[in-house]
């Protein structure tokens, strides 16, 4: 195999421009293909064209559950696509979410939750984390 | 509809029966608050049984004899002294002395009824409780409430402020991790990001210290004639650079001085606001039409320009503290959340307001009254 196609590809989705630089910029470094996609229109045109190993998707976008309706539309569409939700809801809303519990794990369908602002090694962790198990069920 | 809990506490069955039913299909009516009040009685035989009602469930009326077997009606106030309740106790007493007035009011007592007493009588007295007690309670309503909004704005503030500092040291450890090698030229666009996201942060600051000058209220305006012609012509010279940036033709359309007493600063505030809106919601290349004009005692200013408009739904929103219209459109563009909540309180402080008519896609027209 070739370098390219052992590349994984990474769908980052977030209205924060500066947060999409950053991470793409992080991502790339670390040997990652990067799509990038402002909002959920963007993002949804892309998963039309191609399927990325991973979504990496803010909650917070054009409106506060943008991510949530995104995560879920991605585990309709191809359930085998890992989903991890960024966001600073916590620190925005003052709710706590975590997905330490069944219940939790039930109703937000993503593999991962990381509350923002996060650091580069952090995220990574969970990347590494959620390729080595199995996606979540639906 | 609030309903207000009266004990009436009396050792004659005939004088419970009575109070009971004059107050059974009572209202009052309180003034700026909404709906009527209406009481629902429960009785006490002695001033015992009361003590331990109250105890259980405490009344909002007590109306309270003050000749009972057993305990007194005074003995009873005197039991319920060291509670913190917004009760009002009303005594009754058949010998309406200034010394058993003074006693019971020493004691914590609200009013006095005399007996014998007219139904009316005891509507009166009532009414007069109710009125105290809804008005204490709304009183308490309205400080939770500002207390709420007050702590909402430093949360939602404190968000503002954290997310241009997360950015900018994002952009800092990889200019110290030389992340992207050795050519420095690379990293030019990480410090320009970097500069816009302080700049917003500024921004901020400064909407946050027009805010609280705002709010700190009358003592702080300098009230003069201000000529609102020239104040828009000196906005517009300020907002020449930014408009050249993105090629927006700004125009004042006026027909010589407009006088308005104002605080000179505010009228900035206003104009500044509404200028550097309308030329960052525009699209390259379009227009900004100021005009001024008389509308009956008020003056008007009418700021329209060529940009991408809003939606109803984004129009609802628009004057609340920290709200950004965020969309495909909008998303380049930066901005504290603050100017248009500032914008309107201005206009309010002047006995004006602000509206908006917008079309997406073709433009907006704020129009301030002042």
């Amino acid at each position: 195999m070739t370098e390219i196609e052992t590349k994984r590809t990474v769908l980052l989705v977030d209205d924060d421009e500066d947060f999409l630089f950053q991470h793409r910029l992080h991502l790339e470094t670390a040997g990652f293909n990067v799509l990038v996609a402002h909002g959920t229109k963007e993002a949804e045109a892309i998963l039309a064209q191609q399927r990325p190993d991973l979504a990496v998707i803010d909650v917070m976008m054009e409106n506060p559950d943008a991510g949530f309706t995104l995560c879920h539309r991605i585990r309709k569409q191809d359930a085998s696509i890992p989903v991890i939700l960024v966001t600073s809801v916590n620190s925005e809303t003052g709710l706590d979410f975590t997905l330490s519990t069944d219940e939790q794990r039930s109703w937000i369908k993503a593999d991962a939750f990381l509350a923002k602002p996060i650091r580069f090694e952090q995220l990574m962790r969970e990347i590494d984390r959620v390729f080595s198990r199995p996606a979540v069920k639906v | 509809m609030d309903t207000l809990r009266v004990l009436v506490t009396d050792d004659e069955l005939g004088m419970r029966l009575g109070v009971t039913r004059t107050l059974r299909d009572f209202s009052v009516c309180v003034p700026d608050v909404s709906g009527n009040v209406t009481f629902s009685v429960d009785q006490a035989e002695s001033g015992e049984e009361a003590l331990e009602k109250i105890d259980r469930n405490p009344p909002d009326i007590l109306l309270l004899d003050h000749k009972m077997p057993g305990i007194s009606g005074l003995d009873v106030l005197d039991r319920l002294a060291d509670r913190e309740t917004d009760m009002l106790t009303i005594m009754i007493t058949a010998y309406a002395s200034i010394e058993t007035a003074v006693a019971a009011t020493k004691r914590g007592a609200y009013d006095f009824l005399a007996k014998p007493f007219t139904p009316d009588e005891l509507k009166s007295t009532i009414r007069k409780a109710a009125a105290r007690l809804i008005l204490a309670k709304q009183a308490r309503r309205l400080a939770e409430e500002k207390r709420r909004v007050r702590f909402e704005f430093i949360r939602v503030l404190g968000h503002e402020l954290k997310a241009p500092l997360n950015a900018v040291a994002g952009y800092l450890d990889i200019l110290h991790n030389h992340q992207l090698g050795d050519n420095l030229a690379v990293y030019d666009e990480l410090i320009t990001r970097s500069l816009t996201r302080m700049d917003g942060m500024r921004k901020l600051i400064a909407d946050l210290l027009d805010l609280t000058q705002i709010e700190s209220g009358e003592k702080n305006r300098e009230l003069a004639q201000v000529d609102l012609a020239m104040a828009a012509a000196s906005a517009i010279e300020a907002v020449a650079a930014q408009a050249a940036e993105r090629t927006v033709t700004v125009e004042l359309h006026s027909i010589g001085p407009l006088m308005i007493s104002a605080d000179a600063r505010e009228i900035e505030i206003i104009f500044n606001n509404l200028l550097t809106n309308a030329i960052k919601y525009n699209r390259d290349g379009g227009r900004v039409d100021v005009a001024l004009q008389q509308a009956g005692t008020k003056a008007e200013i009418t700021v329209t320009d060529t940009g991408i408009g809003m939606s109803e739904e984004e129009l609802k929103q628009l004057f609340g503290e920290f709200v950004r219209i965020r969309n495909d459109k909008t998303r380049h563009i930066l901005g504290s959340g603050l100017g248009l909540s500032i914008v309107k309180k201005l206009a309010l402080l002047y006995g004006g307001d602000v509206n908006v008519e917008s079309h997406p896609d073709a433009g907006s027209t704020f129009t301030v009254t002042l």
